[in-house]
Formats: structure tokens, C-alpha cells, sequence
């Protein structure tokens, strides 16, 4: 097992059970919580997870703010529907797509490592925020190869499609859905696992000396600019395989749901409350944003209908303001979590 | 002296408007100490962080074995064997020992024999070897900042002031550390502000002052000579002790 998980022990059992309870719920969310809706949340977690922890790759790890790892993720998820639409539907297709997004987002992050990264931290910010910027337009105005603002449908094979059916497992009726979760759940794995090992191996240790102190790192003999750039490349091509398998899930990409700034800020939002520097924030931080985000709306209306009978709480409570509370929810982790939550649990920072 | 494994000709260095450096002259002879000592502000620390390649001098010359080292960048000056210990440790505090000294060792593994030297002479380490540096104290800290430096054979090992701020029995540690490695026929060049350390360790010494080298010589001449060290440095009270 800690072989599998790179010797990085989760160092509490707290975070041990947590860490447990989130893997199983999404091994076997189709059974465990049959209904299209259910299986969306699960799946979005799964995809997050790694655009998220590929993030913290980079900012945790390596202490390098960016805001165009969405842009990479865009590259991936666009990568397969421009494959598909343009080779036709099949596995090849999709997997040729994968491939390529993959490969532009590296040698684009290449690019963009080498040219920026040797500036101050916050210049290398606002490059990235500029030139994910300027993609997102790009995108919209390209609409014969993009399908512009309003996207593209992708024709995925047809075993992974609702229409194809398997039969019943457990009571639960088990069709290409449920392949495509599986797709997408054990490569989500698979990436997950891949930057665990990236980051327990000297790789990762010379990234967190970097992240600590550049000066000493290059000091003692470590190209700074190589390893940053090293890492910007990693990190966005993990993003574009994500990217690859949220368009599948999907069968859509479109600019607001790969390339928005909304989905950076997300991003920024789970690293923060799961703990920058710990793959495990990137769980635990996905997990409870995207279930806040999609059923805090009903946990509040259930709450309002209950409290109905007092002054003013039910108002408060209205499902209406479930943005507000959304936001007064993270300001409380930040407040009573500032290392993030895995951060806290371990009690190392 | 012996011929020397570094040298510094006319090397003069800015920070930002101010200049620092005014031209140090500078021959470090290989397997002895050489102490620079100085008053606070003199270039010593400069003089350190320009040969590693974290300042640029504008003008003169850095010879390491003969070949000129100015403008490389300071992972390629260390891969050319030079061990460094900052003047503020610069250790990893989120990293373990281990990793800090993982870390520390270019060829990727520390050499057994090494390790159990640096655990005689630090037995701190071997105690905190799981432990994140940051939670270590600061003499421990600068145990660790040697041990890194000396985790592998260097051809010259820059010390800044690596007693600065330390309990007396963590320098009478560091001091024996140090004389050990001297002992092993190590190329030292160290700015130290204790001079009854520097006196037990160095061979050779060179002060600066307004950042130029003003004196140098043997290390023996100097301490001797109280009229020149406190012509020199204003080291009257400090060289009774």
C-alpha cells in the first residue's frame, strides 16, 4: 500500500479515514448513489481532483502562481472534440485527441515557462493571465474548429453511452454511463497516483527546496529555471489529460466549461481549502467544494423548511443565498484552517 | 602558501546603486582555512555570495582551478565543487534532515562513510533525522547547514559565519566539526566575526574593509599582533580573550 501511495503516509487518521470514506464513495458511486445526478458530482470530483492537485503541482510544489492551468485543461478537453469531429467517433480518435492536447499544452507551458518564469512571481501571473485570456477569445473566434461560444458535441463510441446497456449489478442498472464513470474514475486514479510519485521522488524534493528558498537551492547546485519549467510542463499536461477525460464524461466542451476564469478561481478555491503542498488537499479540498457546490442549494432549502416556524433563520437560510454561504463556508476554513484542512489534520505547518 | 584553489583579481561588485566591492584581491591556497574578518558591512558576506554566482561582479576576475567562473549561474559554480553555508543557514524547513541532506548530495546518494561521519559530529542530526528541519533549533539548524555543505567532498567550502547567534557549546561543536574537516585536508574559506574561533581554525587570513582586502597573511602573524588587529579590525577587548 504505501508503495502505491510513494511512502507519503497521510500522517493522521482522521485524514486516513477521510481519505478512505472519499476513495470508496467514488469506487463505487454508481452503487452507492444511483441517480444521473449523483454520478455527475461523483465523476466532477474525480476530473477535479486532478486538474486540482496538477495545480497544486505547481503552486504548492513549486510556488509558482498561474493562471492559465484552465487554459491547459481546455487544450485537452478541445484536443479530443476537434479529433473526434474531425476523424470521426472511435477510440483512436479520442485517444489520438488525448494525446495531442497533451502535447501542445507541454510544449505551450514549455514556452511560456521559459519565456516567464525568470521574472518576478507576480509578472509570471499576470503572462499566464494574459495569455489564457487571449486563448479563451482565440477559441471563441475560431468557431469553424471550435464551435466558438457555443461548443462542441462530441460523438463518443457508444460503450460509453447511456444507450448502451449491460444489465443489472446490485439492483443498479449498469450502462455506458457507468463505463464512462469507470474511464474516468481509474484515470483519475491512475494520474492521481502518477503525481504522488512525482512528488515523493528528488524531483519533488528539489521543487519544495526551490518552492522554500530558490537562492539556496541554486546554490547548492539545482537549475531553478529548469525545474519550474519542468514542473509548469508536468502540471499542464496532467491538466490536459484531465481536460481529455472531462470532455468524454461530458460529450461537450465548450468555452465556459473548460477555459473560464469561474473554473480558475475554483481551482484556487480547493487547492486553498484542502492545503497547498499535500496531494491529499487536492482530495479532501474537491470533495467538499464540489459537494457544497451542488448540494448546499438543498441542504439550505431542507434547512429553511425546517426552521420555518422561527424568526429570521429561515430567511438566512433560503436557498437563494447558498453563494453566500458558500463564501462565509470558506472564509471559515481559511480562518480556522489557514494550512488547509489536510495541512491542519497533519499538524506539521 | 600553496598554489591557490581560488582567486579573486580586482572583482568588484554592486547591489542595486551601492557599490560594494571595490576591487578584492583574493587567493584562497588549497587544503588550508582561510579566514576573511572584517568590520560589520565590509564586503565579507558579498565577497562569499559573489564567488558563488549569487551577486554578479561587473568587473574582475573569479578563478576556480585556473578557469574563470564569473557569469555562470550558481548551480553551475557549485557543480564545479563548491560547498556553501549561508550566513542565514538557508535550510529547508519543510523538508526532513533526511531530505535536506538527500538534497545536498549532487551525486544523489550521501556516501555511507560521510554520514557516519557527520552523525559523530553531529549526533543532533541522527536524533531529528525524521523530523522537518524547520522544527529544529537554531544551532541544530546550523548543523544541518554545515552537514549539507559537507555531505560530499567539495574542492572549497565557503562558511559565512557559521557561529553567528549560537549557545557556546553549540560553537565548541561546530568549532570541532570544523577543525576535523580542516584535518581531512579540506579548502576553507570562512567569514567569522569570533576571532578566537577564527584564530583556531585558520591558516591564513585576509581583512577587508570598505570593500577591499586590506590585509593578509598568516593567520599566526595576525594573532600575535594585537597592535595590527586592532589597527586593523579594532579588536583590542576580543583578542585579550
Amino acid at each position: 500500500m504505501m508503495n502505491i501511495l510513494s511512502g507519503d503516509r497521510p500522517k493522521s487518521v482522521i485524514l486516513s479515514v477521510l481519505l478512505a470514506v472519499i476513495l470508496l464513495a467514488l469506487a463505487f458511486a454508481p452503487f452507492l448513489f444511483p441517480g444521473s445526478r449523483s454520478l455527475e458530482t461523483a465523476a466532477r470530483i474525480c476530473i477535479f481532483i486532478v486538474l486540482v492537485a496538477s495545480y497544486d503541482l505547481l503552486l504548492g510544489y513549486g510556488g509558482i502562481v498561474s493562471f492559465a492551468h484552465t487554459m491547459f485543461f481546455g487544450m485537452g478537453a478541445y484536443g479530443v472534440a476537434i479529433a473526434i469531429d474531425r476523424l470521426g467517433t472511435g477510440y483512436g480518435a479520442m485517444g489520438l485527441g488525448a494525446l495531442v492536447g497533451m502535447v501542445v499544452a507541454g510544449i505551450v507551458a514549455l514556452l511560456i515557462a521559459l519565456l516567464s518564469l525568470r521574472v518576478r512571481a507576480i509578472f509570471f501571473a499576470m503572462i499566464t493571465l494574459a495569455i489564457a485570456s487571449a486563448v479563451a477569445v482565440l477559441v471563441s473566434q475560431l468557431s469553424q474548429f471550435t464551435g466558438g461560444e457555443d461548443g462542441m458535441n462530441i460523438r463518443i463510441p457508444r460503450e460509453l453511452t447511456p444507450a448502451f446497456r449491460l444489465g443489472e449489478v446490485f439492483g443498479t442498472r449498469v450502462n455506458g454511463k457507468v463505463l464512462n464513470y469507470y474511464l474516468v474514475f481509474t484515470g483519475c486514479l491512475v494520474l492521481f497516483l502518477v503525481m504522488l510519485r512525482l512528488v515523493n521522488s528528488p524531483f519533488g524534493r528539489v521543487l519544495q527546496a526551490i518552492r522554500e528558498n530558490a537562492f539556496r537551492a541554486e546554490a547548492i547546485g539545482y537549475r531553478v529555471v529548469f525545474y519550474r519549467a519542468m514542473a509548469t510542463c508536468l502540471s499542464a499536461m496532467i491538466a490536459a489529460l484531465a481536460g481529455s477525460l472531462f470532455a468524454i464524461w461530458l460529450r461537450y466542451v465548450g468555452p465556459s466549461t473548460t477555459l473560464g476564469m469561474e473554473i480558475m478561481l475554483d481551482i484556487l478555491l480547493m487547492v486553498v481549502i484542502g492545503g497547498m503542498g499535500t496531494m491529499y488537499g487536492a482530495v479532501v479540498g474537491t470533495a467538499i467544494f464540489v459537494l457544497a457546490q451542488n448540494y448546499l442549494k438543498e441542504l439550505m432549502g431542507g434547512l429553511s423548511e425546517a426552521t420555518s416556524a422561527l424568526p429570521v433563520i429561515p430567511d438566512l437560510l433560503s436557498p437563494d443565498r447558498w453563494l453566500l454561504w458558500l463564501g462565509v463556508l470558506f472564509i471559515l476554513s481559511v480562518y480556522f484552517f489557514p494550512t488547509g484542512i489536510v495541512g491542519r489534520l497533519r499538524g506539521t505547518r | 602558501m600553496s598554489d591557490p584553489i581560488l582567486q579573486l583579481k580586482g572583482v568588484k561588485t554592486d547591489i542595486a546603486q551601492y557599490h560594494i566591492l571595490h576591487g578584492v584581491d583574493l587567493d584562497v591556497p588549497r587544503g588550508a582555512v582561510t579566514m576573511l574578518l572584517g568590520r560589520n558591512g565590509a564586503g565579507k558576506t558579498t565577497t562569499l555570495r559573489t564567488i558563488m554566482g549569487l551577486w554578479k561582479p561587473h568587473q574582475g576576475e573569479i578563478l576556480l582551478d585556473g578557469a574563470h567562473i564569473n557569469g555562470l549561474n550558481p548551480a553551475q559554480i557549485a557543480r564545479r565543487g563548491i560547498g556553501f553555508v549561508p550566513e542565514d543557514m538557508g535550510i529547508f524547513s519543510d523538508l526532513t534532515v533526511e531530505e535536506n541532506l538527500r538534497l545536498a548530495a549532487l551525486s544523489g546518494q550521501p556516501i555511507p562513510e560521510r554520514m557516519d561521519w557527520i552523525f559523530a559530529a553531529f549526533p543532533a542530526l541522527k536524533t531529528f533525522w525524521k523530523s522537518a528541519a524547520g522544527t529544529l533549533s537554531g544551532g541544530q539548524k546550523q548543523m544541518l547547514s554545515v552537514a549539507r555543505a559537507v555531505v560530499e567532498d567539495r574542492e572549497l567550502y565557503l562558511i559565512d559565519e557559521p557561529s553567528k547567534g549560537l549557545a557556546p557549546a553549540i560553537v565548541a561543536t561546530l568549532a570541532r566539526a570544523l577543525k576535523d574537516l580542516k584535518n581531512r585536508g579540506a579548502t576553507i574559506l570562512m567569514v567569522e566575526q569570533n576571532f578566537s574561533l577564527a584564530k583556531a581554525l585558520g591558516d591564513h587570513v585576509a581583512v577587508m574593509d570598505d570593500g577591499r582586502i586590506i590585509w593578509s597573511g598568516a593567520m599566526a602573524e595576525l594573532a600575535s599582533d594585537t597592535n595590527l588587529q586592532e589597527r586593523l579590525m579594532g579588536l583590542k577587548m576580543e583578542s585579550a580573550g
